[in-house]
């Protein structure tokens, strides 16, 4: 399988988008092109097994390259490993799940449709690309088409969210160009000539200055995708102004390039300089996850309460990241699908309880479990996933993390990961605010007693997202096998070049 | 021939230079600052001109570039008197102070 | 030796039936739900009194000591190569004693509550809530795998805030659904951070290896956790004190104990049997689950005997002043538990010495059946009433005479009065506490008098005390409310005359134990004076009960407020955590740190307002600039680039 096709089938979905005409065209295409989307991500889950099951064990799998740009030696470079197809199937869910949110976008359709398609195929382009360059350049792709969906379909302050959202990632991009750039001049593929290819760097020892130069410049770049304390507030901004679909692919998609950016780029390729500033790391990350909890607790929208919320889950990424063990690193891939899967829920249900009461204000909001049972069964089991209940798979992720944090022996880690564990309390504190509230309690509103529940489509998006949270929260163990080998030659990779403490 | 030395030229040229500068820096008829241009681009060509004659007698590059420049002069005032139109066509006015909405 | 994979139906049925009903009960099942969830719940009723069976009298022994059983272990989640979460079902005494428990209790409320919910918008969810609580509870108490324990843990804890909330527009029940889900993750999480100490330094989270490796003296594992320490006490204490908190959280042990009483506002079957039968006593299953483990560690196992002692006269004496008549319940249903809990404290592993943890786990057995009836029993009153307060009753015996009489049976086995079952368990609790620590045998001494005293003024003034002015009396509920009273009613008469000790010890081996006639004076006789002294105050309609709480002035108002511990729970959590950290995580994060992000912003704008005036659209500038900057080069290049 040419992996090629999970960039050139939405772009294909782009441009057949511009020669449709209304909203019925428009969204039966973009549903055909998700759902197709979804098939090739599970053909290529299923290839992948077998692969494996054949016995092949090459690092990537379905390598195929191109020459770009000879004379700097950028390629077209793609392959897959489990954390890939991971983020692909991720990807993939949220793509249709946010077509489906959207079916009754009105507002100049068309645009809107060609935007989220557009940036599925940055997310797809990043996750599989092995060239830094090629990489970088899919990070782009998936940043444009996101202040634009903010900056025209947002609601509130969107002018100023979607330009904080565009500068700060462009900052971002701009801090990741550096390092990338940075590890390009330091690379000699023989005579010389500098590379872009991750497989080929990996394989090279970059001095360690040269590492500690640029480590900082690769990850804080990512981390700011990614959420990174203090670089976190583009966040809740973002994505409140945003609208549903749009904050669902923010926050199920675009949080997660950074996270797969540094552990991919900065961790696996500057392994020494991971370990350096690991305290660091860790510091921010447990700061973001207990700070995060506590401002979540104080927000009356909730919109805001999931954007903080994602703050503090992300963190759960970064600490497992920077906790350096398989198991912490294995939690933190596991908490970006499960993370991704749950946000997008979220999301999809304040969305769809705004459009029907036209408030987010928790506040304002009351009994909706009444009217709309169905819609609040998926903003309670939203909640409950993102407070980590077992069955979910924000358990199972956390969960991991935990685990791997605790197997670093270091006394101050140790206090970070309990400080981490310690989110879970208040996570259930305001998640149980904001169900208590909004779903449960007596109706406040006597119009609310005249909504509808959920329509098809709402349902149809809704339940492929219940169904990956169950099938994480339930089976586990075949994500982690899918996961385990990947980041397994990662962290044999740190060792090789590293000796542990 | 040889007894008019290459400086005297290079003095008129210079000149030329100047007073095409200034009518460039002062004027604010559009059509007046066109042809302060023209100036400059004409004391460039006698420089051109001269040098190849007083240093390289024995080569072309010289003339070949004030040919050069003259043709593109010319391809600038067609240009540049279509912009002239159209700017009285939009403004009323070719005074170039008029047309100020490029700024920041 | 059977193949136990049977067994694993015994969850699964429940876990089948709250997906049928869950996703298709609203519509599908409106009035079916009820026997759907019955139905398949005594299914798996029969299949663990089959388990039981085969476990106890055909192969559960062997040379005398019941074994271990792993009917079933798959790896579910692998964290690193002898690290992982397994799903498994392990049979021993305890465990096969808690699905009999578990199982029956929930047929009972089951049953029971065919009747008293019926009519319910939500039948279908509460049955669904109620499968998926029996699940959860059949999972935990078969777990194999510490961890497990823990996942399932948090699911009857989902469960129990699903119904504790299950009337969802009432403020009250929305606060205290949040409340009992809160206090008790707040416990889990020492319980968390407990199983990644014990589970890093045994290097397994299988409860079998782990409590074989943290036993065995020689293993590396039990010297790197003993020799560990932090601030003075040893790695093995903190991990197992972390561990119980989680236990006392569930368990509503002081000072977790605040969300208990509370959660009474779910419907009141759901109280039975979550909240006096099954949840409530996980805690102490855990602790018993652990109890190798715990016994060589004496410093952890008095944090249990102390805090489960403390609770359970702090919540003997609240009880005395409670009108709600749940409440009063609930109170009790603590005080219970912390005999168990105090009563595996003073206990030590093995022979003899162990009795302590057989008394514990019989009076859990016992328990379970008259607790329950007290709380079936009180829902059928409210069923008549409709009202939870004492105020509201009185003279009910005449109107629900199966209820008066099955209440009766259950006051006199909670009091301890032979041949009760209460009696039977709270006498080997009572011999085990005489026989390791004197102080805690008086607290229980004193408690039991208490419990009899406060479980009679509750029944005289439900049933007694003044004639009723009920007109509309609708009698006393249906069939099915009645059945499930009178079975538990047996129950709580012979269950104590079980052979318990014969099955269940610390170390599977039979233990004998006898009632001696004279130690048994004390407790019968103080139990009595608490009957007749309940009796005096309230059979009849008089002003003596205020003028006992006058008297006691000041002690009884703040056992009236439950020693104000909810206040300090409110004073911390909304004056400190909200105003102290909340509000300036949530100021400084829009001031500071965004604020540092908009003031970079600004900056630039700043900047650029500074400079644009250089874009002034005047060609002539423009030129000037550039001709000036020709020069500027020139110069550069003529002059200093030598």
């Amino acid at each position: 399988m040419n992996i090629s096709l999970l960039v050139i089938l939405p772009i294909l979905t782009a441009v057949a988008l511009l020669f449709c005409n209304g909203l019925k065209q428009v969204r039966t295409v973009s549903l055909i092109g998700a759902t197709v989307q979804l098939a090739l991500a599970f053909a290529l889950l299923i290839l992948y097994w077998n692969e494996r099951a054949a016995g092949n064990t090459a690092q990537m799998l379905f390598e195929s390259s191109y020459t770009w740009f000879a004379p700097l030696h950028i390629n077209f470079h793609v392959g897959v490993d489990g954390i890939s197809i991971a983020m692909i199937a991720l990807t993939s869910f949220i793509v249709l799940a946010g077509v489906l949110m959207s079916w009754k976008e009105d507002r100049m359709p068309k645009e809107f449709f060609f935007l989220l398609i557009l940036l599925s195929a940055g997310a797809y382009g990043f996750f599989i690309s092995l060239d830094l360059f090629t990489m970088f350049f899919f990070l782009e792709v998936a940043v444009i088409p996101k202040f634009l969906l903010i900056g025209i379909w947002g609601s509130g302050k969107k002018e100023y969210s979607a330009m904080k959202l565009a500068l700060m990632l462009m900052g971002g991009s701009a801090l990741v160009f550096v390092g990338l750039l940075g590890l390009y001049f330091n690379t000699d593929i023989g005579g010389g000539v500098h590379s872009f290819d991750l497989l080929q760097i990996s394989q090279m020892h970059i001095p360690v200055e040269v590492q500690k130069m640029f480590f900082p410049f690769a990850f804080a770049g990512f981390g700011i995708f990614g959420a990174l304390f203090p670089f976190h507030t583009w966040v809740p901004d973002g994505h409140s102004s945003a609208p549903t679909a749009a904050s669902m692919f923010l926050a199920g998609i675009s949080m997660k390039l950074g996270g797969y950016g540094c552990l991919r780029v900065a961790t696996y390729l500057m392994p020494d300089a991971a370990h350096a500033y690991s305290w660091i790391i860790v510091l921010l990350a447990t700061i973001a996850i207990i700070y995060g909890a506590f401002a979540t607790m104080m927000q009356t929208d909730l919109k805001y309460i999931n954007a903080y919320s994602s703050v503090s889950h992300c963190g759960f990424v970064l600490l497992g990241i920077g906790m350096l063990t398989q198991t912490s690193i294995t939690g933190a891939v596991m908490q970006m699908v499960s993370h991704g899967l749950m946000t997008a829920l979220f999301f999809a249900a304040i969305g769809m309880i705004y459009s029907r009461t036209h408030t987010r204000m928790v506040a304002q909001l009351g009994g909706l479990l009444k009217m709309m049972p169905f819609i609040s069964t998926v903003f309670v089991i939203a909640g409950l996933c993102s407070l980590g209940l077992p069955g979910f798979s924000g358990f199972v992720a956390e969960m991991t993390v935990f685990m791997g944090s605790w197997q670093n022996p270091d006394t101050m880690y140790r206090i970070a990961t309990i400080l981490a564990c310690a989110s879970i309390v208040v996570t259930a504190v305001y998640i149980l605010r904001a169900v208590g509230q909004s779903v449960m309690g007596p109706v406040t509103d006597s119009h609310y007693l005249g909504l509808k529940d959920a329509s098809w489509n709402e349902k149809f998006a809704a339940g492929l997202l219940i169904i990956g949270i169950v099938a994480i929260g339930i089976a586990p163990f075949w994500l982690n096998e899918l996961i385990t080998p990947a980041t397994d030659t990662i962290m044999q990779h740190a060792v090789k070049l590293v000796t542990l403490k | 021939m040889n007894d008019i030395p290459l400086t005297h030229i290079l003095f008129v040229s210079t000149a030329l230079f100047f007073i095409g500068m200034y009518g460039l820096f002062t004027r604010r008829n559009m059509i007046t600052m066109l042809m302060s241009v023209e100036l400059i681009l004409n004391s460039v060509n006698i420089n051109f001109v001269a040098f190849n004659k007083y240093l390289f007698p024995d080569k072309l590059e010289g003339v070949f570039f004030s040919i050069f420049v003259v043709t593109i002069a010319a391809a600038e005032a067609a240009v540049a008197i279509a912009i002239i139109i159209n700017l009285y066509r939009s403004h009323n006015s070719i005074d170039v102070e008029d047309a100020g909405e490029m700024k920041y | 030796m059977t193949n136990y994979a049977y067994v694993s139906l015994i969850p699964l049925l429940p876990l089948a039936c709250f997906v049928v009903l869950g996703l298709w009960g609203r519509k599908r099942f409106k009035t079916f739900s009820g026997i759907v969830g019955t139905g398949s719940l005594l299914a798996s009723t029969i299949l663990s009194f089959y388990t039981a069976y085969q476990y106890f009298f055909v192969d559960g022994k062997v040379n005398g000591v019941y074994q271990h059983i792993i009917a079933m272990k798959y790896t579910w989640l692998q964290f690193s190569p002898n690290v992982s979460i397994d799903m498994g079902i392990m049979l021993d005494p305890i465990s096969v004693m808690m699905i009999v428990v578990v199982t029956f209790i929930s047929l009972m409320v089951h049953v029971f509550s065919l009747g008293y919910m019926k009519g319910e918008e939500r039948f279908a969810t509460y049955y669904a809530f109620l499968s998926l609580f029996t699940f959860s509870m059949l999972g935990l108490v078969l777990s194999t795998n510490i961890f497990q324990i823990y996942m399932f843990w948090e699911l009857v804890g989902v469960s129990s805030y699903l119904l504790i909330g299950y009337y969802f527009d009432k403020p009250s029940a929305v606060a205290a659904s949040k409340k009992a889900f809160i206090v008790t993750r707040f416990a889990d999480l020492g319980f968390l951070i407990g199983i990644l100490i014990l589970a890093f330094h045994a290097e397994t989270l299988d409860i079998s290896t782990l409590i074989e490796r943290l036993t065995d003296h020689q293993s590396t594992q039990f010297v790197s956790i003993t020799t560990g320490s932090l601030l003075g006490v040893s790695i093995l204490t903190w991990g197992l004190t972390l561990v119980f908190i989680g236990g006392a959280g569930k368990s509503a042990m002081f000072p977790l104990h605040i969300w208990l009483p509370d959660a009474m506002e779910g419907p009141t079957p759901v109280s039975a049997l979550i909240h006096a039968a099954t949840m409530v006593v996980a805690g102490v299953y855990l602790v018993a689950r652990l109890f190798p483990v715990y016994s060589i560690d004496g410093a952890a196992l008095d944090i249990v005997t102390y805090v489960g002692a403390f609770s359970a006269l702090l919540a003997a004496v609240i009880a005395c002043t409670q009108t709600d008549i749940k409440r009063v319940l609930a109170y009790s249903t603590m005080s219970q538990i912390g005999y168990m809990m105090f009563s595996l404290g003073v206990s030590r592993y093995g022979g003899e010495n162990g009795l302590g943890f057989m008394a514990s786990m019989f009076h859990l057995f016992t328990h379970a059946f008259f607790k329950s009836l007290l709380f079936l029993g009180a829902g059928a009153v409210i069923h008549l009433v409709h009202s939870n307060d004492m105020k509201d009753m009185g003279g009910l015996r005449k109107f629900m005479p199966v209820t008066h009489i099955s209440f009766l049976i259950a006051c006199l086995a909670i009091s301890g009065i032979p041949p009760f079952a209460g009696f039977f368990s709270k006498e080997e609790i009572l011999t085990a506490a005489f026989d390791s620590n004197k102080l805690i045998y008086g607290v229980a001494l004193f408690t039991s008098g208490l419990t009899a005293f406060y479980m009679f003024r509750l029944y005289f003034s439900i049933f007694w005390k003044k004639e009723s002015h009920l007109h509309n009396a609708h009698g006393e509920g249906t069939s099915t409310m009645k059945i499930p009273l009178i079975i538990l009613a047996v129950c709580a008469v012979i269950a104590g005359l079980l052979p318990f000790s014969n099955f269940i010890t610390s170390d599977g081996a039979a233990l004998e134990t006898h009632i001696n006639l004279v130690f048994s004076i004390a407790p019968v006789l103080l139990a009595l004076g608490g009957i007749l002294l309940a009796a005096n105050l309230y059979k009849t309609e008089n002003n003596k009960p205020e003028k006992v709480a006058a008297a006691l002035g000041g002690f009884y108002k703040a056992a009236h407020s439950k020693f104000y511990v909810d206040e300090v729970y409110i004073f911390v959590t909304k004056k400190i955590v909200f105003n102290l950290i909340g509000r300036p995580a949530a100021w400084i994060d829009k001031n500071i740190v965004d604020g540092l992000m908009n003031l970079i912003a600004s900056v630039t704008e700043k900047i650029s307002e500074l400079i644009k005036g250089l874009q002034s659209g005047k060609v002539q500038s423009y030129t000037l600039y550039f001709f000036a900057g020709i020069v500027g080069l020139a110069a550069v290049f003529i002059y200093l680039w030598k």
